[in-house]
């Protein structure tokens, strides 16, 4: 129980941290970029402009302390301020998040199995074939950066051979349905995306997975397990394994943080409409507010992922309950 | 009676060290990843120091025929501007590897003062710092990265500044675990006793310690930073006048390279970047399995205990 009210702890201190982050930065940051932004936002409705000039601290004739908390006040009663157009940055987000969502979370989850089973594989049947090859593979390839493998995917298999498309998330000009024809669509759009990051995360669970499985191989539980003449699967999975998956899900945090960084670069080479490109039109639009919300909703989401890891840790470790 | 201690306990150190540079040359020498990584290194450090050794044509002069294939004349083609590709790469090799060098550098300093630090000092000190680590680690670098950026004119200084503040914290975590493991070894007790101030015994007495930590936290940050400044200057926060292979792509994606079919031009950067970071992966993968030697290839481990 204090393992999770410690991770609570975190999560609270991380949120208010970032927080702090977007009302900091504009007013240390050299330069009147905040202001030289503000000036461009034309008919915005006066209350909208005044949050803004709180948030980041040009035009206000108040104390910074009391901005700071006015400023915290509008965050936790869902006030996020206006983008450059006066739309609500929520609105915008939320209506991109859906397909962010959809690309990393499967595309997260795969890799994390694939990582994690080829890391156990490999460190089980360690000095064979699979061993001699896949983690070196995939430690290089790990290595590589994504737009990298992103633009060897649309070279060979978009310019080249002309399989599938070059980006967005569906064709021009169809209209979204629960048709099986629109659905393959979007499915044919996000393969190349989706491959990218599974291609590039996936090395990043194995390397870590089968070191740990080489230590916990050799505890004094596994032989235990052995001499108890336990199934080699059931010692695989439910002792070895199991103990090692302990360490792959604490570093699920930067982990994560990572994967989210990789999608926007993914997002921005394939044009593919979610979060990561609304964050690269933002950048290029100098969209100070739009950019501050996504930072936030970046922030929640590896937050969110964190406490479910520290759940699943508490789960499967019982040391963690009463540590 | 302290004395004859500290000059015994100093001419071992002295022997240790005029050792430890050839043993550890040989133990590189041995791992093949090493090698190829150092190989790596040393060929791009060449490169940036002898650019015009290389590709004599201007990097930057638009004299060119535009968006031509690959030739004699232009090995990787042409850019859209009619520049040479080639010479491009070759000549943007010098500030990333700066670049990377410097910031790689300046967040090792950092994470190895914080960690150690918090680690050595103890107490509500240790959990404030912990909790900053944590923090930082959490928070979405590229996100993060971005936002910074954005404050700033476009540039290497901004690129250094952004990449520094943001990517400490994996390390400082790793060497205040270290810390933590030697806080109540003799030596430090000793220097404890004899009244040294903190900051000396954290620089002088805990650090060297660490060297090889160190040098392996150096080796993995530095793949991060190849990739991240890459990832940067391609979302368009660099600045696209200055020759590094993140601009380079980022020049070549305005200029649609890859449908355009000038593939080279798109594509020889991003593979740049790769390579170099593999380099720096590889030394590091290296440095972990001399580390920890059950990390070892198995049939290799057998091999090099015959020799020894």
């Amino acid at each position: 129980m204090r393992y999770l009210a410690r991770r609570g702890g975190l999560f609270l201190v991380t949120l208010w941290a970032a927080l702090t982050v977007n009302f900091i930065i504009p007013r240390v940051m050299p330069g009147n970029e905040a202001s030289a932004v503000l000036a461009t936002f034309k008919g915005i409705n006066p209350a909208a402009l005044h949050a803004l000039q709180i948030q980041f601290g040009t035009g206000v004739h108040q104390s910074v302390i009391s901005s700071y908390f006015e400023y915290l006040g509008n965050i936790f009663t869902g006030q996020f301020g206006v983008t450059a157009q006066g739309v609500p940055v929520m609105t915008e987000i939320t209506s991109k998040l859906p397909w962010t969502l959809g690309l990393v979370g499967i595309t997260t989850v795969i890799a994390f199995l694939i990582g994690t089973f080829a890391g156990m594989a490999s460190a089980w049947w360690r000095g064979g074939r699979l061993d001699a090859i896949l983690p070196p593979t995939l430690f290089i390839v790990s290595t590589v950066p994504v737009f990298f493998v992103g633009l060897l995917l649309i070279y060979v298999f978009a310019v080249k051979l002309n399989w599938l498309p070059l980006g967005s998330n569906y064709s021009y000009g169809a209209t979204p349905t629960w048709s099986l024809s629109f659905i393959w669509d979007v499915i044919k759009h996000a393969i190349l995306p989706g491959f990218s990051l599974v291609i590039v995360t996936a090395g990043l669970w194995v390397y870590s997975m089968r070191n740990n499985m080489i230590t916990t191989i050799s505890e004094d539980y596994v032989k235990t397990a052995r001499a108890k003449g336990l199934p080699n699967r059931r010692i695989m999975l439910g002792y070895a394994g199991r103990n090692a998956i302990l360490p792959n899900l604490t570093g699920f945090a930067m982990q994560l943080g990572y994967v989210l960084g990789g999608a926007i670069v993914i997002e921005y080479l394939f044009s593919y409409p979610g979060l990561g490109y609304l964050f690269y039109t933002a950048t290029t639009d100098h969209d100070l507010p739009l950019m501050q919300g996504l930072f936030l909703v970046y922030t929640l989401a590896v937050l969110i992922c964190v406490l479910i890891a520290d759940l699943v840790t508490a789960v499967l470790d019982p040391r963690t309950r009463d540590a | 009676m302290a004395i004859p201690d500290i000059s015994v306990t100093d001419s071992i150190t002295d022997v240790e060290a005029t050792r430890a540079p050839r043993r550890f040359l040989r133990t590189v020498l041995g791992n093949r990843k090493a090698v190829v990584g150092a190989v790596i290194l040393l060929v791009m450090a060449f490169v940036a120091a002898f650019p015009g050794l290389i590709a004599p044509d201007d990097p930057q002069a638009a004299i060119y025929a535009q968006n031509a294939g690959p030739s004699s004349a232009h090995l990787l083609g042409t850019t859209q501007l009619g520049q040479d590709v080639f010479s491009q790469l070759v000549w943007s090799t010098r500030l990333t590897l700066i670049v990377t060098l410097i910031v790689t550098a300046i967040a090792t300093f950092l994470s190895t003062i914080i960690g150690v630090t918090s680690a050595y000092v103890g107490g509500i000190t240790d959990r404030a710092l912990t909790v900053f680590i944590d923090v930082f680690l959490i928070l979405p670098v590229l996100p993060l990265l971005i936002l910074l950026a954005a404050y700033l004119p476009p540039g290497v200084t901004s690129l250094v500044i952004v990449l520094c503040i943001t990517s400490w914290a994996f390390q400082a975590r790793q060497l205040r675990s270290q810390g933590l493991s030697i806080r109540n070894r003799d030596f430090l007790v000793a220097a404890r006793a004899r009244g040294e101030r903190g900051i000396y015994i954290i620089l002088v007495e805990i650090v060297p310690t660490m060297t090889s930590l160190i040098a392996a936290s150096f080796l993995s940050l530095a793949v991060y930073v190849v990739g991240f400044a890459a990832s940067l200057q391609f979302l368009g926060l660099g600045n696209s006048s200055e020759l590094m292979w993140g601009t380079m792509l980022y020049n070549a994606q305005q200029a649609s390279a890859l449908e355009a079919g000038n593939a080279w031009w798109a594509l020889s950067p991003g593979a740049a970047v790769a390579v170099l970071g593999t380099g720096f992966a590889l030394l590091n993968y290296a440095f972990d399995e001399i580390g920890n030697p059950a990390l070892r290839p198995v049939r290799r481990k057998r091999r090099d205990r015959s020799s020894a």
